[in-house]
């Protein structure tokens, strides 16, 4: 782990709101994407010529196609409730990281050019040209923001900021100023099918790996389909899932729940992946175009539900999105929700009592769980409001005898982001994601002191990648973070199949079982 | 006097029309334009009745406010329930006769006016004493507060010190309603205290004091959350469809 070429924050018992420090992280700014990158996703290659009108026009277009952004840029009263609930400025006390902040960005433009007030008085009200230096500014300070939503939860008028910077990048690729990250990351998806760039063989290549881990472990023939048509399920999960730890611990986990429910399933390799980073560039042509590959998997590979792994920003689109943006569904078995959580599949089993654990496999462990930002403001699982917190502790406590919250203020829809959200997980923003970090971190070191608590299960890719590598900057290990599906994996009891011909798991539910303690 | 009369007069029928028309330009704007994607801030409600509920705490009781900073709350909180007391106390000027609901709250309308007060003094202190609030604060978030504060004490005054005619300010404004210009008292504070009114029902549609309809078109808040169930699309995004 390379040493940190900024000051690491000190941890403190509860994150104290800092004082103010304007300019703090004005020198951050994520890398640029070059001229192809942009032209993948239909936007201009470099910053186009009359690129002030273009901008401004734009926001116009989005001011009449957003109704969120037309009512947040006129409802802001600068209260000041959303001003110590960003998770980047408690960690940098740069003042546009408040969100309000943030959002003035913007909204000094807005004011400009779309208010009367702000054509007249500009100074009375904070108006403000759109100058190469506001750009600039946008261009930094919309990267250092994870869409997490925190803010939205305390304002009294909902003001969401994500609204605000996913309308602010999208203005800013339309004149040629995109991010490296989320629009190589996007291309990529189009060309091979998954954020990292895994191309179908490999993928095959992979998976059949996994099996062999899995069976030489158990002793179990855990299947881990790929592109089969006529399963039952499709599973869309983050590519990361493939190969990254731990997120593929938690890969083995699904296919064992899998197993156990004696329900066929498969990967594709078409749609191999659950996150949608059009989404935090805020063009929803692009997140359309994304959302519409998991459609023609569903139909090419012939399956009857739709389950997506643990991915936070990625079950927000899957949750709220996906019906609006690659449905109607109606070629599905209309028994299930379109799509379920891998949490509400596990959970259901759970509940209908279909899945046996042995918690002591997890007793080397003491849990504590962070609520991913995007599950827990922007979704739900279950039936009820809510469940989207109930659900993942429900699992934890299943499969755990050891489970301890984190502090009330930092959990369930008061989460803290794990700094690495919204098109920020990247290296060139190793410092705001450190940095952004430290509330959640303040708040696991404190049940890590008061309760022992060991380990932290997470239900997001970038959460988990995340936290991997901040962790050691406080002084952490970076394998104390896991994947929620890695505890359910190591207390399953797995049921043996008929032998080694594994009929897709199917009759063998009822088969009872010989436990295997391998591992 | 004449002058007077007629300046009022005429500054209240402008202050009216441009209230009036600002907010359904306005509300016709927020409505007509389309929330493509659900965004409740979740746990949301899944219901109708629940959305309404919701909507209703926000309005009644600033329930995220409540959640996000208890100083801010209690100071909002006074300074908007007063002005609601104060704002039906002053029905009495507009109708007649007076109903008996109106006569009723007369007394809480005076409490309603000092709470007011206190409130936004409150809220003007947050905008000195807190780095982060005093950043955010531009000029015309410190004459919007001037305003309400003034507004504020030159009426208290009026009704503690400086008492002014209020059956023919009741004329005045009874007789604005058939163009019938009825003289109105010259007392300065008086003045002073319809002026600034006037000023805040002008400003109104043009600026931030919109988070009052606002609120109400919030998607965060007005969504019920039930995306799997029902789908949900804009009719420009309809259109990608068909392409």
């Amino acid at each position: 782990m390379a040493k940190a070429t900024f000051e690491v924050p000190e941890l403190s018992e509860y994150t104290e709101v800092p004082a103010v420090k304007p300019g703090a992280m004005a020198h951050s700014s994520t890398f640029r994407a070059k001229e192809e990158f942009q032209q993948d996703l239909g936007f201009p290659g470099e910053l186009v010529e009359d690129w002030q009108t273009k901008a401004i026009d734009k926001m116009g277009e989005l001011l009449g196609k957003y109704r969120s952004l037309r009512v947040y840029m006129d409802a802001c009263v600068k209260c000041g409730s959303c001003t110590d609930k960003c998770h980047y400025f408690l960690g940098t006390q740069d003042p546009k990281n408040m969100p309000v902040g943030r959002q003035d960005l913007m909204r000094k433009v807005y004011r400009r050019y779309f208010t009367l007030a702000g054509r007249l008085f500009p100074k009375l009200v904070g108006a403000e040209d759109f100058t190469k230096e506001v750009l600039d500014d946008w261009y930094c300070y919309y990267h250092q923001c994870s869409q997490c939503r925190r803010c939205s939860v305390f304002c009294p008028y909902g003001i969401d900021t994500a609204e605000i910077s996913m309308a602010a990048r999208e203005i800013m690729d339309s004149i040629g100023v995109g991010q490296k990250y989320c629009n190589e990351i996007i291309g990529k998806v189009y060309k091979i099918g998954n954020n990292l760039g895994l191309p179908g063989p490999a993928l095959i290549d992979t998976i059949e790996g996994l099996e062999e881990d899995v069976y030489d472990e158990t002793g179990v023939k855990v299947r881990y389909p790929i592109d089969e048509e006529g399963a039952e399920i499709l599973l869309v999960t983050p590519s990361a899932d493939f190969f990254a730890e731990p997120h593929v611990d938690g890969l083995i986990g699904y296919g064992k729940v899998f197993h156990e429910a004696g329900i066929s399933w498969t990967i594709s390799t078409y749609a191999s992946e659950a996150a949608n980073f059009g989404m935090f560039i805020g063009s929803y042509e692009n997140m359309r175009r994304l959302a519409q590959r998991i459609r023609e998997a569903a139909i090419k590979l012939k399956v009857k539900r739709i389950v997506f792994g643990e991915c936070g920003h990625a079950w927000r689109v899957a949750y709220s999105f996906l019906n609006t943006l690659a449905g109607p569904w109606d070629f599905l078995d209309p028994k299930y929700p379109v799509p379920q959580h891998i949490c509400e599949f596990t959970h259901g089993l759970i509940q209908e009592g279909k899945l046996k654990f042995d918690k002591s496999e997890n007793d080397d462990k003491v849990l504590t769980y962070h609520d991913s930002c995007n599950v827990a403001r922007a979704s739900r699982m279950g039936d009820t409001p809510g469940g989207q917190f109930e659900i993942p502790r429900a699992i934890i406590k299943a499969t755990c005898n050891h489970f301890y919250d984190m502090d009330e203020d930092t959990i369930r829809d008061r989460t803290f982001c794990c700094g690495g959200g919204g098109g920020l997980l990247t290296d060139d923003l190793m410092e705001v994601r450190v940095k952004g970090a430290k509330p959640r971190i303040d708040a696991l070191n404190n049940v890590m002191q008061e309760k022992g608590v060991t380990h932290m299960a997470a239900i997001c890719a970038i959460c988990k990648t995340q936290f991997s590598k901040v962790l050691p900057y406080y002084g952490m290990e970076m394998d104390q973070v896991l994947s929620l599906h890695q505890l359910v994996s190591n207390a399953i009891v797995l049921t043996p199949g008929e032998d080694d011909d594994e009929p897709d798991g199917d009759e063998d539910l009822d088969n009872d079982n010989e436990t295997d303690e391998a591992a | 006097m004449a002058f007077l009369t007629n300046f009022y007069a005429f500054l209240f029928y402008f202050a009216a029309f441009v209230l009036v028309a600002g907010l359904v330009f306005k509300l016709v704007q927020y409505s007509a334009t389309p929330a493509p994607l659900k965004i409740p801030t979740t746990p949301a409600p899944t219901t109708r009745t629940g959305v309404v509920l919701r909507m209703m705490r926000e309005v009644v009781l600033f329930e995220s406010l409540f959640r996000g900073n208890k100083w801010t709350w209690i100071f909002g909180w006074m300074f908007h329930f007063g002005l609601f007391l104060v704002t039906l106390r002053h029905l009495r000027y507009f109708m007649d006769p007076v109903p008996f609901p109106i006569q009723l709250v007369q007394p809480f309308g005076i409490y309603g006016g000092l709470a007011m007060v206190v409130g936004l003094a409150g809220l003007w202190v947050r905008r000195f004493s807190v780095d982060r609030v005093k950043y955010i604060t531009s000029t015309s978030d410190h004459l919007i507060l001037a305003l309400l504060i003034l507004i504020g004490c030159s009426g208290l005054l009026m009704k503690f010190v400086f008492h002014t005619d209020v059956v023919e300010i009741k004329s005045f404004f009874l007789g604005l309603y058939t163009f019938d210009l009825k003289p109105l008292p010259g007392d300065p504070l008086l003045l002073l205290h319809l002026f600034l009114v006037a000023s805040l029902m002008i400003i109104f549609p043009y600026s931030k004091l919109l988070h009052a309809p606002g609120l109400f078109f919030s998607p965060t808040r007005n969504q019920v959350d039930n995306p799997r169930e029902q789908r949900h699309i804009a009719p420009w995004a309809k259109k990608l469809e068909q392409q």
